[in-house]
Order: structure tokens, then C-alpha cells, then sequence
């Protein structure tokens, strides 16, 4: 194989899950771009930003590659009303490691703006929105990963080609939205603007 | 997991430490805002897919650390040939997205520039982080599939903010 082939190769075969992931990345951009209101008015929210990004991809992209893992080795049956331990478990502790990522990367942003003596909102407000954010995008995301992993297993598609894009490119989305939505809900019920 | 999880999100933490500092800025061009999330996915993307291939290279036994090694030099020259054909459209859709919601400040030449000359440079870095990773991997007999991806993802996409936010000083 000579380095043209490899090359060729390699491109073709990355180019549609990069595509599609950044469509994705443009429309949460957009919506980042219109939350400048939100941004302004929780100093330190744009700190997390980042991490709470990550942290969907990080977690909804391991469960979706080990839901894809059992369906593989038959440890699970690609239907959802089969109520199976083994998903719900997967599931439960996918949203757990996400509320707990999530909480930490406020605390640490909260901890570090402060010694640095930047501006930053209240802990309570940093950590409220980071996790009903956390809370909303894993519930969408958990549904969004199961249901296209067992559609695509039961279409003969192999799932774990499928998991990466579907993460990255929903991930963004749902995160920023819900993001969005969380800070507004805090600020709401908060009264802090 | 979740200390490998908690330690990825403090180097998150630290890039958006970076944006923090550069907030005002970003602030004021709302589509330097709205590139930030396809920069980031996209940086960690070109990382991730190259170190998925070059682990499955190396565990087939396909693959040499010398960079005469067309498996490799063919892997890296297609990473930078992926930035060169999605980041102008990247900087296009930054631009005219924000200018369809609500108006930019910068114009479309300035945010695609921004954007190609990022890609540019996140390419060449994804191709250094990877090779390095997967090496270090190699070399300390872990597995690269378990090690590297979150790794080289996780390192892209602070690279990916640390990029953007340079190029835009540079550029503005």
C-alpha cells in the first residue's frame, strides 16, 4: 500500500462522520452565539462550557459503545419495552457518572475562578444549572444512543461505527440546548440576573 | 472510569479557563462564539478517528513507528487534507449562521480565515499528539484502544479552544 492509498483510504472513510458531527458542532455554536445574554449574566458559565461538552461525549459515547459491545456478544436484546437489567443498569450509571462529572466541573470552576480572583456566579447557581443541564441532555442523549444503536443492530448496521458520529453530533446539540434551557430555568427560579 | 472521567474534566475545566479569559472578546463577536463548539468536536474528532486507526493498525500488526511508514505518513497527510476540506466550510457556516440570527461583526473573509488557519494548525497538532499517545502506549504495553482515544480526544479538544482563541488574536 503506498502512502497515496493510505492516505485516500483514510479520508474517505472518515469524511461523513466528520461532516455530519460538524453540522452538529455549527447549530450548538449558533445557539452558543445567541446565549451571550446567559453568558453575561453567570459569570463563569462560559468556564464550564467545555466540560459539560466533554463530559456527554466521555460518557454517552462508552455507553453507547458498550450497549453495542452486549448486543454483539447477545447479552442484551436490541428492544427497549424488554426492560433488561443489564440496559437499565448501563443506563442508571451512564447519568450517574454524568451528574457527578458534570457537578465537579462546576465546583472546580467555582474553586479556581475563585482563588483567581475572577468574577463568578454563587456555587449553588453554578452547580443548579450544571446539573438539570446534565440531568435534561442525559436523559435525551440515553434515549437518543439506545434507540439508534438497537435500530441500526436490528438493520444488520454495525452499531459501534455508529455510536461516535450519533454522540458527537447530538451531543453538542442537546448540550448546548439544554444548557441553555437550564441556565434559564436557574435564573428564573433564582431571581439572580 | 470515573477517575479517568474526573481527571478529563478538570482538563476541560482548564480550557475553559482559557475561553474565560478571553471572554469579553468573545462577547462582543458572537461568531468567534459559535465556532467554538465545532472547533473543539472537530479537533477531537481528527484526533480520535487517527488514534481508532492507528490502534487497529498497530494491533494487527500493520504498522511501524518510522516516519518513512506509508500506513502512517498516508494517516497523517489525510488528517490534514480532512481539516483543509471542513474547516473553510466550518468558518462559512460559523459566519452565516450568526449572520442569519443576528448579525456578526466580523466579516465572512475574517471568520474563515480564522477557522482554515486553526484547522490548519489543530491537524498538524492532532498528527503529533496522536503518534506520540499511541507510541507511549505502545511502548508501556497498554492497550491503545483503552488509553489513547480518550487521551488523544480529550487533549484535541483543549488544543482545539487554546488554537481558536490564539488564531484570534492574531487574525483580529
Amino acid at each position: 500500500m503506498s502512502v497515496r492509498d493510505a492516505a485516500s483510504e483514510a479520508y474517505r472513510e472518515a469524511l461523513p462522520a466528520l461532516s455530519a458531527s460538524l453540522v452538529g458542532g455549527l447549530l450548538a455554536g449558533v445557539v452558543l452565539g445567541g446565549m451571550r445574554g446567559e453568558l453575561r449574566a453567570v459569570p463563569g458559565l462560559l468556564v464550564v462550557v467545555p466540560a459539560l461538552l466533554a463530559t456527554r461525549g466521555n460518557v454517552y459515547g462508552s455507553l453507547g459503545a458498550r450497549i453495542s459491545t452486549a448486543l454483539h456478544q447477545g447479552l442484551v436484546e436490541p428492544r427497549i419495552r424488554a426492560g433488561d437489567e443489564r440496559l437499565r443498569a448501563a443506563v442508571a450509571a451512564a447519568l450517574a457518572n454524568g451528574l457527578l462529572a458534570s457537578t465537579f466541573a462546576a465546583v472546580a470552576a467555582f474553586a479556581i475562578l475563585t482563588t483567581l480572583g475572577a468574577p463568578v456566579a454563587p456555587l449553588p447557581v453554578l452547580v443548579a444549572i450544571a446539573v438539570l443541564a446534565g440531568v435534561f441532555s442525559g436523559v435525551a442523549l440515553s434515549a437518543v444512543v439506545v434507540t439508534a444503536v438497537f435500530a441500526g443492530f436490528r438493520r444488520g448496521r454495525d452499531p459501534d461505527a455508529l455510536v461516535g458520529p450519533l454522540v458527537t453530533t447530538t451531543g453538542d446539540v442537546f448540550g448546548v440546548l439544554f444548557l441553555l434551557g437550564a441556565v434559564r430555568l436557574v435564573l428564573a427560579v433564582g431571581g439572580v440576573v | 472510569m470515573l477517575p479517568v472521567l474526573l481527571v478529563l474534566t478538570l482538563v476541560e475545566v482548564g480550557s475553559g479557563l482559557v475561553l474565560g479569559r478571553f471572554e469579553a472578546q468573545l462577547l462582543r463577536f458572537p461568531s468567534l462564539l459559535a465556532l467554538i463548539p465545532v472547533t473543539i468536536g472537530s479537533a477531537g474528532n481528527l484526533g480520535s478517528i487517527l488514534a481508532a486507526r492507528l490502534s487497529t493498525a498497530l494491533h494487527l500488526g500493520t504498522l511501524s513507528f518510522d516516519p518513512t511508514d506509508d500506513r502512517l505518513g498516508g494517516n497523517a497527510i489525510a488528517t490534514v487534507a480532512l481539516a483543509l476540506t471542513l474547516f473553510p466550510a466550518v468558518g462559512v457556516g460559523a459566519w452565516g449562521l450568526t449572520a442569519l440570527t443576528g448579525g456578526t461583526r466580523l466579516s465572512p473573509a475574517t471568520v474563515v480565515t480564522i477557522a482554515v488557519a486553526s484547522g490548519l494548525v489543530l491537524a498538524v497538532l492532532a498528527v503529533v499528539v496522536t503518534v506520540t499517545v499511541t507510541y507511549i502506549a505502545y511502548r508501556l504495553e497498554l492497550d491503545p484502544d483503552d488509553v489513547v482515544i480518550p487521551v488523544v480526544t480529550n487533549v484535541c479538544d483543549v488544543l482545539g479552544v487554546v488554537v481558536l482563541v490564539g488564531t484570534a488574536q492574531v487574525v483580529l
